[in-house]
């Protein structure tokens, strides 16, 4: 679904990812732990295709075509969507209207009953887009709009920071649906990318794969549960340190 | 900035004269003008029309009974009352442009709401030009007695074959006791014409008065600055503006709230964009003269080009000690990051741009009955999908 070989980047001539590989087959999820500043938001724009994020060297592969020079509207027309960890406000493009045309570009759907999926009221659609949104309120606006965009490869830039247990557990289980995970593994097509530095989500979706990134590098790859178990007893930098940096 | 002087005299008086219609489908001609100010020529869901073509009243009809609609001549002549409310809140020597209308009128509206009269359905006034380089100089009086209501939609638009002409307008609006007047104006003038609006609203107790103004289209001038003064015990007045300003236009608008009965409210709120080389004024000002009374003025500003000027002017006066006024004004351009979170919805550059200027102009339109508020989101939205 998506391979990056070699990837560096510069933001503002700032080198801040360096020589980068990953792989995410179809069916797979992976999640990204790392250190604040580490570099992870950086990616996640990055595969997204915004302009301040120089690609110097390197490239991405999205369903096999190479993206990386492609623009954003066209990457998610291939099939990709993303939450933001702190999307802008934006004053009088109301959350309904964006969900209702998404809903309308695919031709099904109900904004309506997708909103009461999250527990976000008719009342809370035609709010202004992030405008006075809580935390958690944010990340739940986030999900509703990938659940309206229903992608093939999803991004979660931090969808469990500063959310409650009760939303944790809600965005969890929605999050595990949407990525197919209650499927069996040979007919899961959706795939996946999970940022976290906390990984409370964890306790609701089974990923495949963990990788721990560490100045701007993927430092450490494994098994999720043996990778989570050791950031929390050693730290990032221990856990980088016993894998060994592969 | 400050707004050019018209030169009046250049344009003419003479050649304005039309012969009066039975029906407003009958110039079929201008529909499409009709309808880009609000103006349903089969008269659906109205509950009256008013159509004045230059110089002329060419329909004036009530639909229904405890509203009259008719020029203001006739109204003036059948009720010798009416001279009370004739340049009562409007003064004849404010500028040359009231000088102008009182001393040379070409009619204008008379639309009265009887005693208790709640007429939810909106009734329509236009004021249309159709003759290169007229001078229309216009005189409105609008009463809601006591307790009644009226939803008021109002074009001032220009026939697509002419580019010059000057529109003098003053309008007097009176909210008795309890009544309650929307005023929702659409203007739809084009790139040569000048407009020269002086309105003025007295409200007295619990009455409400709420004006929605729309304009986007390029204008060559314009200036106005209407106020609202809310005389009675909790008044109400609010003002709300969206212009789009294209191309040249030159625009100086604002509103006042004059607030000089106790616990009386009231909010200006207004929406600008400057594209092209527009400039734009945007004034607001809220005077409060008596207790307990409480006033917001928002004024926000967006620039889509480097060669357009927004200048914002936000003024709070306060006369009493136990009152409240505030004020926030900005203006800006797009930020880069919502147009890169829309786009992150599979939407291109232009869609995302178009999204969140619809968005910043969109206001909630208060004190609307349903449907006409659906219905003038429904006539914004087009005007919006025409420009954008
Ligand atoms: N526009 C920018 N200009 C300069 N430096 C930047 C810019 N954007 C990111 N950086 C720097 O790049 C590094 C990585 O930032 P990034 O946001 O990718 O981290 P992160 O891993 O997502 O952190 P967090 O866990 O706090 O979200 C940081 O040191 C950050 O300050
Ligand atoms: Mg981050």
């Amino acid at each position: 679904m998506l391979e990056i070989q070699n990837l560096t980047v510069e933001v503002s001539g700032k080198r801040i990812l360096h020589n980068l590989n990953l792989r995410i087959g179809d069916g797979e999820v992976h999640v990204l732990f790392g250190a604040n500043g580490s570099g992870k938001t950086t990616l996640f724009l990055t595969i997204l295709g915004f302009p301040s994020y120089d690609v110097v060297e390197g490239k991405i592969y999205f369903k096999g075509v190479d993206i990386t020079e492609m623009d954003t509207a066209e990457r998610v027309k291939l099939g990709m969507g993303v939450s933001f960890q702190h999307p802008p406000e934006i004053r009088g493009v109301k959350l309904g209207d964006l969900v209702g045309r998404l809903l309308e570009r695919r031709g099904e759907g109900d904004a309506k009953a997708l909103a009461e999926r999250l527990k976000l009221s008719e009342e809370f659609l035609s709010r202004d887009l992030n405008l006075g949104f809580s935390g958690g309120e944010v990340k739940r606006s986030e999900i509703l709009q990938l659940l309206a965009q229903n992608p093939d490869f999803f991004m979660f830039d931090e969808p469990d920071s500063g959310v409650d247990v009760e939303n944790v557990e809600l965005i969890g289980k929605i999050t595990n649906e949407m990525l197919e995970r209650d499927k069996r593994p040979s007919e899961r097509k959706k795939s996946g990318l999970i940022i976290s530095h906390i990984g409370y989500i964890l306790n609701y979706i089974k990923a495949d794969r963990a990788h721990v990134m560490l100045g701007g590098r993927i430092a450490c790859s494994g098994m999720t549960e043996e990778i989570y178990n050791q950031i929390l007893t050693e730290g990032f930098e221990g856990c980088v340190a016993r894998c060994g940096g592969t | 900035m400050s707004s050019e002087e018209v030169k009046i005299e250049s344009y003419r008086l003479e050649g304005g004269e039309h012969e009066e219609i039975t029906s407003l489908e009958e110039i079929s001609e201008y529909e499409k003008e009709l309808l880009a100010a609000g103006i349903d020529p089969k008269e659906t869901d109205r509950s009256g029309s008013f159509l004045q073509q230059d110089h002329s009243v060419v329909f004036a009809k009530s639909l229904i009974p405890g509203l009259e609609i008719m020029a203001i001549d006739e109204a003036l002549k059948k009720y010798p009352w009416l001279d009370e409310y004739h340049w009562n809140l409007v003064s004849q020597d404010m500028d040359i442009y009231t000088r102008e209308v009182a001393e040379r009128p070409t009619q204008g509206y008379f639309l009265y709401a009887k005693k208790g009269a709640k007429i939810t359905l909106p009734l329509q006034s236009c004021l249309f030009i159709s003759k290169e380089r007229i001078r229309q100089n216009v005189h409105n009086i609008i009463i809601a007695e006591e307790n009644s209501e009226i939803h008021i939609i109002t074009g001032c638009t220009v026939s697509h074959r002419i580019s010059s002409a000057l529109h003098l307008g003053v309008s007097e609006f009176y909210v008795k006791r309890g009544a309650k007047i929307t005023f929702t104006m659409v203007h739809n003038w084009a790139g040569k014409v000048e407009a020269r609006p002086r309105s003025a609203a007295r409200i007295e107790d619990d009455g409400v008065f709420i004006s929605n103004y729309i304009m986007m289209t390029p204008v060559r001038s314009l200036q106005m600055y209407p106020t609202a003064y809310c005389v009675g015990e909790n008044s109400r007045a609010t003002f709300q503006s969206m212009i789009y300003a294209p191309k040249n236009s030159k625009i100086d608008v604002g509103s006042r709230i004059v607030f000089k009965g106790k616990g009386s409210r009231g909010e200006i709120i207004s929406r600008a964009i400057a594209a092209d080389d527009a400039q734009i004024m945007a004034r607001g000002n809220l005077t409060g003269e008596a207790e307990e009374i409480r006033g917001h003025l928002e004024c926000r500003g967006l620039m889509l080009s480097d060669t357009s000027m927004i200048e914002s002017v936000p003024e709070l006066k306060a006369q009493r000690k136990n009152l409240d006024l505030s004020h926030e004004a900005a203006v800006g351009k797009i930020a880069e990051e919502e147009i890169r979170y829309i786009m992150s919805r599979g939407f291109s550059e232009d869609e995302a741009i178009g999204m969140i200027i619809r968005g910043f102009l969109s206001l909630d339109i208060k004190g609307l009955p349903e449907g006409l508020a659906r219905e003038t989101k429904k006539m914004f939205d087009m005007t919006l999908e025409k420009v954008i």
